[in-house]
């Protein structure tokens, strides 16, 4: 657990007693049930699905979320379950960012009652997976101008279209997908099996290895009208659940970077070139290690100011990009230079660094790249938007 | 069933000791605190027992500790436990083993109990004296270094198993009321759920001064301690290993069998 502590301002002392229990449990249930088998599911790319009910039983899934079996725990202790989380592993995390902050979120936000009755108690205990298509192969950063479209029929809708980079999209059993009827962007659900619809694991990634990610391809879907989502209005819907994903990959990058950080310490402490001392006797090392710590701490601070404002109802979306484009790219750095602290050793699986390394890859880009958050501080900083 | 659970905290067994100048005992800041794991035993056994009777019974966390055990009994509370009792007052502090029995034995006194459950020791002063002196006090049996128990509640009694000398297995049979103190190995502890927790903030934890249980200053704490800490010493600091070097195994083990005689001196 040590590996996952990083407290040089004690910003602990802001913790309820509530939220450091929490952490607590995820610190546990990540050392002892992620972290053994990790590395292996990450070298063979496969998802530690067997992990999905545990998690569902502790009450991870949709724990930002209000009824419906959900734990309701504080935007801070969200924050905490991510961060833990992704000291495991950004796979973990992003299957229960995807579950809870995208899927879950969207229908419990723009669904009806029996939309929210029928799927949010089995996605809480982990009975059902969700998965949120918005990404397709064409648009990325443009999500406006997807050509996923649904038509309107008799009895419900037809999807045409395909979406890609799909999180958890093969393996769920309710993907939440966002198409274009009569122009304006509309969320769907669209469950496993409907003919029509098909799913493909994208193999081959040197990110996210052990994370599922899929393409989605809607041939001629019928689902029926009860599927819409009703209360979804443009552009706008979807945004706002990545506004709830973005908080979690924010702080889920601070895990990966305390992880990182902690390990290339220890090892700076421990190998010894030139003359018998240790690595860390080195000014070249110290000024490393010092600007790492420095980074982790001001993004600790920066996550705990907008979490405050989050539970204030006073976050707004600019506060979010700047968290999200802060720790990704802190964190990036961060694990890079773990990685180049640990010589060889750092490209081995007997240290997580490279790992999270690479994952981290994937966190600077998904749910808006880094650069996408910029144009969006631009945009609120200048009043001028810079996306084309 | 009136279960009881005697919980301590203790710090985290990562956690790196340090002492304080003089005789002061360990360095307390900067140390994690967690609930003593086989007390923790003694928590998921308590839940157990009760789910096995079908959620009938009271669960109730007795915690004697300073303001800080608060966050390890609102862990038990979030496993599940109903309700604590905090036994925190500065006259409490410096108590042996003797008066914290006696301490606990007083608070238990005026709640129902069948079952009391302990763990077997606490791993910071792995004393394990506590459990048997709090059957004394009470007046009712005890059992230690409990792996398992079979609890009969129609006829008020429990069957325990426990490994004794040699590997063999013992089995006893209790009436109770009585205190058990619980082993590694009799389960393997719950996490606290996330709902757990969030219930767990509403749920009841009665701090009690040594005034509320009647014990004089004098009764409790430093003053009526039997055992005096005479002195606090860290372990030596560990060598640095050695190594055999050579080809040929024959030679090296010869050589670690001289070194294991004469310089080692255990063969
Ligand atoms: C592992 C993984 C999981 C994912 N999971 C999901 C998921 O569950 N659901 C989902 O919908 N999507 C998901 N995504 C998709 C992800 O959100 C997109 O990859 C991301 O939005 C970027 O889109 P793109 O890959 O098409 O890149 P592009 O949009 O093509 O961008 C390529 C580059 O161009 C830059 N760029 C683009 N436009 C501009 C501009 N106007 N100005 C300056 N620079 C610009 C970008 O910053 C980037 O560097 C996932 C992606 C990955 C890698």
């Amino acid at each position: 657990m040590k590996q996952m502590d990083l407290d040089f301002l004690d910003l602990n002392s802001f913790l309820t007693n509530e939220e450091r229990v929490l952490r607590d449990t995820v610190q546990g249930f990540v050392t002892q049930k992620v972290l053994p088998t990790i590395e292996e599911h990450y070298q063979n790319g496969t998802f530690p699905a067997h992990l999905i009910r545990e998690m569902g039983e502790l009450g991870f899934l949709g724990a930002n979320l209000k009824g419906y079996g959900c734990a309701d725990v504080s935007p801070l202790a969200y924050g905490l379950l991510s961060q833990e989380l992704e000291a495991g592993d950004a796979g973990i995390r992003s299957f229960v960012s995807v579950q809870s902050s995208l899927a879950m979120y969207a229908i419990h936000t723009f669904g009806n009652e029996e939309q929210r009755q029928q799927w949010l108690p089995p996605m809480a205990k982990g009975e059902k997976i969700g998965c949120f298509g918005l990404t397709e192969p064409d648009f990325g950063s443009n999500p406006s101008g997807m050509r996923t479209r649904a038509e309107k029929t008799g009895r419900g809708y037809v999807l045409h279209g395909a979406k890609m980079w799909i999180t958890n999209g093969s393996i769920a059993d309710v993907a939440v997908v966002w198409a274009k009827l009569d122009g304006v962007i509309r969320g769907f659900l669209v469950e496993k099996g409907t003919p029509g619809f098909k799913t493909q694991e994208m193999k081959q990634k040197h990110s996210f290895r052990a994370s599922n990610t899929s393409e989605l391809l809607f041939d001629r879907c019928e689902i029926p009208k009860e599927n819409l989502l009703s209360k979804t209005d443009g552009l706008l819907s979807p945004l706002s659940c990545l506004n709830q994903g973005r908080f979690g990959v924010a702080w889920g990058a601070l895990g990966a970077a305390t992880v990182c950080y902690n390990v290339a310490k220890d090892y700076a402490l421990s190998r010894k070139q030139f003359n018998d001392r240790p690595i860390a006797s080195h000014q070249l090392v110290q000024e490393k290690l010092a600007e790492m710590l420095t980074e982790i701490t001001k993004a600790q601070l920066l996550s705990l100011r907008v979490t405050q404002l989050k539970t204030e109802g006073k976050a707004q979306h600019v506060h979010i990009s700047m968290m999200k484009m802060n720790n990704t790219q802190m964190a990036l750095h961060v694990a890079r230079t773990a990685r180049f602290i640990l010589g060889g050793s750092g490209i081995m699986s007997e240290y997580p660094v490279m790992r999270h390394m690479c994952n981290l890859e994937t966190t600077v880009t998904y749910e808006g790249t880094n650069d996408i958050q910029k144009l969006i501080l631009g945009k609120e900083i200048t009043g001028i938007q810079a996306f084309y | 069933m009136n279960i009881v659970v005697c919980m301590k905290q203790v710090p985290d067994t990562e956690t790196k000791i340090r002492l304080k100048e003089g005789n002061g005992g360990i360095q307390t800041d900067g140390v994690k605190w967690i609930i003593n794991p086989y007390c923790e035993f003694a928590v998921e056994e308590a839940l157990r027992i009760r789910e096995r009777n079908g959620g009938q019974g009271t669960v109730t966390l007795v915690c004697m500790g300073p303001d800080r055990a608060v966050e390890s009994i609102r862990t038990a509370l979030a496993m599940g436990v109903d309700k604590a009792i905090h036994l925190n007052d500065p006259l409490f502090e410096g108590s042996d083993n003797f008066g914290v029995a006696k301490i606990l034995a007083r608070a238990i006194q005026t709640i129902p109990h069948d079952i009391i459950l302990c763990g077997k020791q606490a791993v910071d002063d792995d004393a394990s004296q506590v459990p048997q002196i709090l059957a004394e006090q009470l007046n009712i049996p005890h059992v230690m270094v409990v792996e398992k128990m079979e609890v009969d509640v129609a006829n008020k009694k429990v069957t325990t198993s426990r490994r004794i000398e040699g590997g063999a297995k013992e089995v006893l049979e209790v009436p109770l009321p009585a205190v058990f103190g619980a082993d590694k190995g009799m389960n393997e502890p719950r996490y606290a759920s996330l709902p757990g927790i969030m219930k767990a903030k509403s749920k009841e934890v009665k701090k009690v001064t040594a005034a509320d249980l009647g014990l004089k200053p004098e009764e409790i704490g430093v003053a009526a301690a039997k055992v005096k800490i005479q002195a606090y010493s860290l372990p030596p600091e560990r060598q640095a290993g050695k190594k055999i070097e050579g080809g040929d195994p024959a030679q090296v083990a010869h050589e670690l069998a001289k070194w294991l005689r004469e310089e080692a001196r255990v063969i």
